[in-house]
């Protein structure tokens, strides 16, 4: 099937826009798809406003606060919408655009947020590291308060070094 | 190939087999359902080469199967067999299975996530088959970096899997808990346990010859070692309650007990056609009379080794040729017959 819009790419996604009452389906392609949902953000009662309360989802400031932000993936053109009906995400990026969607979600599947299992090699020192980093701003920010600056800058040193080694 | 189902393993009167997979996605590529002809062979190649160009004991006779050069008999064997999934063998993607020779460990590749690493133990062995997926997901970390969140742990394509990425299972017969409506509450309490219970090929499926599979739901938020410990403690409540019923049932009426195991021997071993319905269902009254001890003439290598027969696949593929369901059925009443003349000797130690 060719998308209903650009009618020259196969159409790949399923999009439903309500539009002064009416329900609007349109089978577009990814690209077509990913321009709709960017317009439709902007308009003041788009898709995007039902689809919290039909996955009950809407629950407090959450939502709100990420309504603004861009709703397809860039890096595999998934859009939320998209998410709802397929139940799966497209790609790591899915997780960070549209994660503060999911938790609630998440809370429900599995009663909890944050993983607590295994780590990857390679990962468990970078999270060391950053746990490092996040004890030493505190002291940083202590010895500001105490105006402290010769420890201050000390720290702030070893910070900018570990924050390096992170990169690497 | 000679698979696990035919060994015996710990608590096998009521466990067939235990079995844990991890889901895991590579860093750089989007998940299957996303990536272009050229990403899903990308990655179907960067998992196959970290695998099969290692000399680690672990690894050495994996040997690699591409989905598209299995005929569909072949690909149907696999799922009955519970080595791939039913999604995997009608994917349309580059996709393929790398398999061990015992048939203990199998990945799929480009499934639901690019990597689903699989082990399987006979009886109740979860620990085991957890032991042996761990080492080898580290292995294969040290040469592929995976989709890993601080936060959210391993990403997976469905957020059901998300964190850990594990789902650990049990293959367990239960006929004293079916046969005494029992199982109703069984799966009532697994419920509210955050344990699923299914039918034998795993999701929407029914369970037939009372076999059911039972597994952990959440996947997040757990450590897998409390995972592996929760659905372990469960299945081993389920056990002892399946064992406690069989013996209970027995002591009200044993000639009614012994009546309906022999009965359906009886028709198991003679009929000269027979559905895979009817056959899972007569086999499940015949392995709980191997069991039990009531009957002593047969073993249960080979009662496991019926069980992957008389489906409809390998059937086809013991066969050698294609056959219809008629054909099928006449097939399946003669190997049952055969398997049972062949190896009617008693079973060591009894």
């Amino acid at each position: 099937m060719l998308c209903q819009f650009c009618q020259k790419r196969i159409a790949t996604v399923h999009f439903t826009q309500v539009v002064n009452g009416n329900k609007v389906e349109m089978y577009l392609c990814e690209q077509c798809a990913k321009e709709k949902g960017q317009f439709s953000f902007g308009s003041p009662f788009g898709f995007n406003d039902f689809f919290p309360a039909i996955m009950e989802l809407n629950q407090g400031p959450s939502y709100s606060a990420v309504k603004s932000n861009v709703q397809v993936c860039e890096k595999c053109g998934m859009s939320y919408e998209e998410f709802q009906r397929v139940g799966k995400l497209g790609c790591s990026n899915c997780y960070t655009l549209f994660g503060e969607l999911l938790k609630p979600l998440l809370k429900r599947l599995h009663g909890n947020t944050q993983h607590s299992g295994k780590v990857p090699e390679n990962v468990s020192r970078n999270i060391n590291t950053s746990k490092e980093i996040e004890a030493l701003q505190e002291l940083l920010n202590k010895a500001v308060q105490r105006e402290e600056y010769e420890k201050a800058a000390e720290i702030r040193d070893k910070i900018r070094a570990l924050e390096r080694d992170k990169g690497k | 190939m000679k698979g696990t189902v035919n060994e015996k393993g710990p608590e096998s009167d009521v466990v067939i087999s235990s079995r844990v997979r991890l889901a895991r996605n590579l860093k750089d590529y989007p998940f299957p359902f996303k990536m272009n002809k050229e990403q899903q062979n990308e990655v179907l190649n960067i998992i196959k080469d970290s695998v099969l160009n290692d000399n680690d004991p672990l690894l050495k006779d994996i040997k690699y199967y591409g989905i598209s050069s299995l005929n569909p008999v072949e690909r149907q064997a696999l799922v009955e067999k519970h080595l791939i999934s039913r999604e995997l063998a009608e994917s349309q993607k580059e996709s393929g299975i790398l398999l061990s020779s015992g048939e203990k460990v199998c990945i799929m590749i480009n499934e639901e996530d690019h990597l689903r690493l699989q082990c399987i133990f006979p009886g109740m062995q979860i620990d085991k088959a957890w032991d042996l997926c761990n080492s080898m997901d580290s292995m294969l970390e040290k040469k592929v970096k995976f989709a890993f969140d601080d936060h959210y742990g391993y990403l997976t394509c469905c957020p059901t899997n998300l964190g850990t990425g594990i789902r650990a299972s049990a293959m367990i017969h239960l006929p004293a808990l079916v046969m005494t409506g029992y199982i109703k509450g069984v799966l009532d309490a697994c419920g509210k346990l955050g344990v699923a219970v299914r039918g034998r090929y795993g999701e929407n499926s029914e369970a037939s010859g009372n076999i059911f599979q039972i597994s952990n739901q959440m996947t997040l938020g757990l450590t897998e070692e409390e995972i592996i410990t929760h659905i372990t403690n469960v299945t081993f409540q389920i056990i002892e309650q399946e064992r406690a019923l069989r013996n209970e049932l027995y002591k009200q009426n044993p000639i009614r007990f012994e009546d309906k195991v022999f009965r359906s021997l009886g028709v198991f071993s003679n009929a000269r056609t027979i559905s895979t319905e009817e056959s899972l269902k007569l086999l499940s009254d015949v392995r709980l009379g191997v069991d039990m001890g009531i009957i002593k003439n047969i073993s249960m290598d080979t009662l496991n080794e019926i069980m992957l027969l008389i489906q409809p696949a390998n059937l086809q593929k013991y066969a050698r040729k294609l056959l219809n369901p008629a054909e099928r059925d006449v097939m399946r009443a003669e190997v049952i017959r055969l398997k049972l003349s062949q190896n009617g000797q008693p079973t060591k130690g009894d």
